[in-house]
C-alpha cells in the first residue's frame, strides 16, 4: 500500500492557542483511517488544514504525490479530496438533485458555466445514481432544507461522492444519527471502500470506528499521539491517559467552536 | 402549468407593447419609461444580489457611471440629439461594467452586512469624485444635446427602447437562472465554504456576476440621461436609487425572476404616479404616507415578497387538494422561479 493522502509536521496556531503542533498523519491508499481524541485536540482543524480550508503555519500536505499546502478548497476538491463536515452544512433553499449538481463541474473553467445549463444528462444521471444509494432518490425535488438531520448527513455524503473523489474525509459521520442509521453509514463506507475509495473518518463512536477502520491515529493537543490497528489503540495505555484525562488543560473549545 | 405560464409572459408583453398606443398623455408616458428603467435594473440587480445573497447598495454608482458616460460621449462626440443617442446606451451599460471591475474586487472579497457597507461607502466615492472633477461639471451638472421631437410623440422610443432593455435584463435573468452558473451563485447563497468546498470557483463566479449585473443597470442610467436631457450627480449617483432598487426586489420577491418585476411595477408607478397626482396640491406630500402604508402593508403581510408569498399560498392549497383526493399523485414540488 501506498500514502495517498498526508500532513507532515503540520502546525497551526488561533491567536496563542496552538491548534496543531507538529502534527504527522498518513492516509494509506485503499484504507479506512480513524482520527480520533478528545474534544480540542486538532482533528477538526487537521481536516480544515487537508482541505485547504485553513493554511498551516508550518508543514506540509501532500495528495498523490503533490504538495497541496496551499491550494484552496475547490482546488484540493477537484484534484480528488472530499469532505463532509461536522456540522452538516446543505444548499437548503435548493432542491436536493440541485444540491447534487452543484458538485458535478470536476475541473470545469469557471466561464463555461454561463455557457451551459444545470446540468447534463450524464450528470442528472449520477446525480440520481448516488442519490439512490443513500436512499434519497424519491425526495429528489424536495427542498433540501425540509430534509432531517439524518437525511442531511446521507446528502452531504451523497454530492460528496457524486464528483468521484479519491479520498474522502468525514467529520463525524455518526454524530447525532440514530443507530439503525449509524450501521447503515457504516455498511455504506465499507461498500464504498470495497470499491477503491479512501477514507479518514472523524468520529467520537468508538464502537463505530473501531469496527469499521484498518487504521487509527490518536491526536492529543494539537499532535499525533499513537498510530495503529484498532487493537493496538485500544491497548495503549497513553491513549487511556489522553482520553480518561491527564489532568491537564485539553479542553480548547474555543478552537471546536471556531472552526466546527 | 408551463402554457399557463407562457401565456401570461406573452399577455404582459402585449400589454407592455401597446401601452403607448393606448395612453398618449405624455405625463403617464413618462411614468411608463421610468418605471420600466426601474424594472430593469431591480431584475438585474437581483440577477446577482439575490441570486448570490450578496446585497449589494452602490448600484447607483453604475447608474451614474452609465448616465456620465452618454452626456459626456453625445457632448463630445458633438451628436445632434435623436435617435442615434440610442448607439450610446449599450456604451453606458459597457462603461459600467469597467467600472464594477474595481468595485467587485474590493466590494465582494468581504461578506453579508460588512459588503453592504463596503458597497455604500464606494458609492460615494464615485458620488464625490462626479461633484468634484472638472469634466464632469460639478455639482451645475452635464446639458445632453436637445432631442427635437414633438410632444406628443417624445416619450414613445425612449418607451420602446426602455422596454427593450427590460427584455433584455428578463432574459439574461432567466438563462443565468437555467445556467451551471446561477446553480453556483445559488450555492454560494446557501453556504459559500461549502460551495468552495464543492469545487465552485467562488471569487470568479461572484465577481462575474457582479460585473454582469452592472450592465442593464449602467443603460439604464444612459437611458435616464438622454431622457431627463440633462444630469446632476446628485440625481444620478442618488443613495435612494441604490435602496429603491433593492427594496423593489424585496417587495416583489427577492431571488425569484418575477419578483423584481412585480416590485419596480407597483412601486415605481405608484410612487410617480402619486407625486404627479397628489404633489403641489392640497394633499401636499399625502401620498408620501400612503406610499409608506402600501409598502408596510406588504412587508407586515409578505415579509418574504409578494412573489414567495403567493407561490407558498398555491403549494399549500395543492397540498389540501391532494389530501381531499388521495388517488391524485402530482407532485407538490414545482422548480422554483
Amino acid at each position: 500500500m501506498s500514502t495517498l493522502l498526508s500532513a507532515q509536521g503540520v502546525s497551526r496556531a488561533f491567536g496563542g492557542v496552538q491548534a496543531l503542533s507538529l502534527c504527522s498523519l498518513d492516509v494509506e491508499k485503499g484504507s479506512i483511517t480513524g482520527l480520533i481524541g478528545p474534544n480540542g485536540s486538532g482533528k477538526t482543524t487537521l481536516f480544515n488544514v487537508m482541505t485547504g480550508y485553513v493554511k498551516p503555519d508550518v508543514g506540509t500536505v501532500t495528495f498523490d504525490g503533490r504538495n497541496i499546502t496551499n491550494a484552496r478548497p475547490d482546488k484540493v476538491f477537484a484534484l480528488g479530496v472530499g469532505r463532509t463536515f461536522q456540522l452538516t452544512r446543505i444548499f437548503g433553499r435548493m432542491t436536493v438533485v440541485e444540491n447534487m449538481l452543484v458538485a458535478t463541474q470536476h475541473e470545469e473553467g469557471w466561464l463555461r458555466g454561463l455557457t451551459r445549463s444545470k446540468s447534463s444528462k450524464s450528470e442528472l444521471d449520477s446525480a440520481m445514481e448516488w442519490l439512490d444509494f443513500v436512499g434519497l432518490a424519491r425526495l429528489s425535488s424536495m427542498e433540501a432544507g425540509s430534509l432531517s438531520y439524518g437525511q442531511r448527513k446521507l446528502l452531504e455524503l451523497a454530492y460528496v461522492l457524486v464528483a468521484d473523489p479519491d479520498v474522502i474525509l468525514l467529520d463525524e459521520p455518526a454524530g447525532g444519527v440514530n443507530p439503525t442509521l449509524i450501521n447503515e453509514i457504516g455498511e455504506k463506507i465499507r461498500t464504498l471502500n470495497k470499491s477503491g475509495k479512501t477514507f479518514l473518518i472523524v468520529e467520537h463512536n468508538m464502537e463505530f470506528v473501531m469496527n469499521l477502520c484498518d487504521a487509527v491515529t490518536v491526536m492529543h493537543q494539537g499532535s499525533d499521539l499513537v498510530t495503529g490497528t484498532p487493537a493496538e489503540v485500544r491497548s495503549n495505555p497513553l491513549v487511556l491517559d489522553a482520553y480518561l484525562g491527564g489532568g491537564e488543560d485539553d479542553e480548547d473549545e474555543t478552537i471546536e467552536a471556531a472552526h466546527g | 402549468m408551463f402554457r399557463t405560464r407562457s401565456a401570461l409572459w406573452a399577455l404582459a408583453l402585449v400589454v407592455f407593447l401597446l401601452y403607448p398606443v393606448v395612453v398618449t398623455n405624455p405625463a403617464y408616458r413618462n411614468i411608463a419609461v421610468v418605471t420600466l428603467i426601474f424594472m430593469a435594473c431591480a431584475t438585474s440587480w437581483n440577477m446577482f444580489s439575490g441570486y448570490s445573497g450578496y446585497v449589494a447598495l452602490g448600484s447607483a454608482a453604475f447608474y451614474g457611471t452609465g448616465a456620465y458616460t452618454m452626456a459626456l460621449l453625445a457632448n463630445h462626440l458633438h451628436m445632434a440629439g435623436g435617435a442615434a443617442m440610442f448607439w450610446l446606451v449599450p456604451l453606458g451599460g459597457l462603461a459600467a461594467m469597467v467600472a464594477a471591475v474595481p468595485v467587485g474586487l474590493i466590494a465582494l472579497r468581504v461578506r453579508r452586512h460588512t459588503f453592504v457597507v463596503i458597497t455604500i461607502a464606494i458609492f460615494f466615492v464615485f458620488q464625490l469624485t462626479a461633484i468634484n472633477l472638472s469634466f464632469t461639471g460639478g455639482t451645475g451638472g452635464l446639458s445632453l444635446p436637445y432631442v427635437p421631437w414633438g410632444a406628443s410623440y417624445f416619450e414613445v422610443p425612449f418607451y420602446y427602447v426602455g422596454l427593450g432593455i427590460l427584455i433584455f435584463a428578463v432574459i439574461l435573468s432567466a438563462l443565468v437562472r437555467r445556467s451551471r452558473f446561477g446553480l453556483q451563485l445559488l450555492a454560494i447563497r446557501d453556504d459559500e465554504d461549502r460551495a468552495l468546498g464543492l469545487g465552485v470557483r467562488v471569487f470568479p463566479v461572484k465577481l462575474t456576476g457582479f460585473v454582469m449585473s452592472a450592465f442593464v443597470i449602467g443603460m439604464g442610467g444612459a437611458l435616464y440621461a438622454m431622457l431627463q436631457g440633462q444630469i446632476y450627480p446628485q440625481f444620478v449617483f442618488n443613495p435612494i436609487f441604490d435602496i429603491t432598487v433593492a427594496l423593489m426586489a424585496f417587495f416583489g420577491g427577492f431571488g425569484t425572476l418575477l419578483g423584481p418585476l412585480l416590485g419596480g411595477l407597483i412601486l415605481e408607478s405608484a410612487q410617480q404616479y402619486f407625486t404627479v397626482t397628489f404633489s403641489g396640491g392640497s394633499l401636499g406630500s399625502l401620498y408620501l404616507i400612503i406610499f409608506g402604508a402600501l409598502f408596510l402593508i406588504v412587508i407586515l403581510f409578505m415579509p418574504q415578497g409578494i412573489v414567495i408569498a403567493v407561490r407558498t399560498w398555491f403549494v399549500a392549497r395543492a397540498a389540501r387538494a391532494l389530501r381531499e383526493t388521495p388517488s391524485g399523485d402530482g407532485a407538490l414540488v414545482g422548480g422554483g422561479v
